[in-house]
């Protein structure tokens, strides 16, 4: 049981890892490109602002399960 | 990391941060965690109409990612999550309305403060009445089911006697929820609690799942664990049409909310997951500081004029 628990623990920390330099190329790559038209879609158009702030996270929401879900299985796999 | 739809200087870290911790709890009990958020961006100099509609943006991406995980899990009942959506809008707009008509008043910030001081230690000390009544009744009658995530997912309340009755009511059109073991209920008393949910949402703000959960549990009769992953469901859908709502008043700024939920992603999966290895009464007795911490934060406000 114990063996277990730290099996668990350590693919938990090793996904928290893999997942944080996802994250941080993403913060990058991705929001730095999207904040000017975000901003002006802000100013400017308001209603798309709207729908585009939605597709946006729920797109987000989508993809990142999808990356916690295979590096979970990916990591777990690869310690058993 | 500076934030220009906002124009803010907020540190990503202490957002993902935030994100986690609020995953955890909403996939955890069910609710969006505002009462915490809202509070944690505050703190950081997000003025109050971005922190509530940011916040609201940031729990349709956690719901999703909760919901997602407790639909595998086998704890949602989509049919119950739709008809309850109905509700939450249109309790949503009444409670926005007599916010409204305080504020004409003039005594919005009084008012509110008594009645949700008044619902969250009621939530709580009924909650902590009954599951532990439950969790003596279970201890006396059988031992323990060592099997995490199949016989934790029993449930029995205390309060069963009570929801039987309201199952009883015949009040057409009745409809059966299979997903959630319900023969029939009466389709007005589901919209009924989806509307009072709906009206504190509206009303207090945030997402109201410290309210709905518990209804869910106690007026419908659903299993804990179906109601957890229900409610987030639910959460998706009320929660979109509340940022839309506030995106159009030019109070979200979607780029914080993306970065909260970087971190929420990975707490919302840790939260569902961990409800198997809890029994439904144990889960309602970890509900309870939640709404006691809401009453807190309010009681402060209200003693110090200054809001967290």
């Amino acid at each position: 049981m114990k063996a277990e628990a730290a099996k668990t623990l350590r693919a938990f920390l090793l996904e928290l890892c893999v997942y944080a330099v996802l994250v941080t190329g993403y913060f990058f790559l991705v929001l730095h490109y999207l904040s000017a038209w975000l901003q002006d879609l802000h100013l400017h158009h308001v209603k798309v602002y709207a729908g585009v702030a939605i597709v946006l996270i729920i797109g987000q929401a989508v993809l990142l399960e999808n990356v916690t879900t295979w590096l979970l299985r990916f990591l777990r796999g690869r310690s058993e | 990391m500076f934030f220009p739809i906002s124009d803010s200087h907020i540190s990503p870290i202490y957002l993902a941060t935030i994100g986690f911790f609020i995953g955890v709890l909403g996939g955890f009990f069910g609710v969006g965690g505002s009462f915490i958020a809202g509070p944690a961006l505050r703190a950081v100099g997000l003025d109050w109409n971005f922190a509530v509609g940011t916040d609201l943006a940031h729990i349709v991406g956690k719901s999703v990612v909760a919901a997602k995980r407790h639909r595998a899990l086998g704890n949602v009942d989509l049919r119950l999550g739709f008809i309850m959506a109905i509700g939450t809008m249109g309790g949503a707009e009444v409670g926005a309305q007599l916010i409204q008509m305080l504020k004409r008043a003039g005594n919005v910030n009084l008012v509110v403060s008594i009645v949700s001081i008044a619902i969250y230690v009621s939530i709580s000390s009924f909650m902590i009445w009954e599951a532990w009544r439950t969790l003596r009744y279970q201890k006396r009658r059988r031992p323990r089911s060592k099997v995490p995530g199949t016989a934790a997912k029993q449930d029995e309340s205390s309060f069963s006697h009570r929801t039987a009755a309201i199952q009883r009511l015949r009040l057409w059109p009745m409809i059966s929820l299979p997903t959630s073991g319900v023969k029939a209920i009466s389709l007005w008393v589901i919209i009924l609690v989806s509307f009072i949910g709906g009206l504190f949402s509206g009303f207090l703000g945030g997402g109201a799942g410290y309210i709905r959960m518990p209804m869910m549990v106690y007026v419908l009769g659903i299993p804990t664990h179906l109601a957890v992953g229900t409610d987030l469901f639910e959460i998706i859908i009320s929660a979109s049409y509340g940022t839309f709502s506030h995106a159009i008043k030019g109070n979200v700024d979607i780029l914080i909310a993306l970065v909260m939920h970087t971190g929420a992603a990975i707490g919302a999966q840790i939260g569902a997951i961990s409800t198997q290895y809890f029994a439904g009464p144990k889960i309602r007795l970890a509900f309870v500081p939640l709404p006691l911490i809401g009453a807190a934060i309010v009681i402060y406000t209200m003693m110090t004029g200054q809001k967290l």
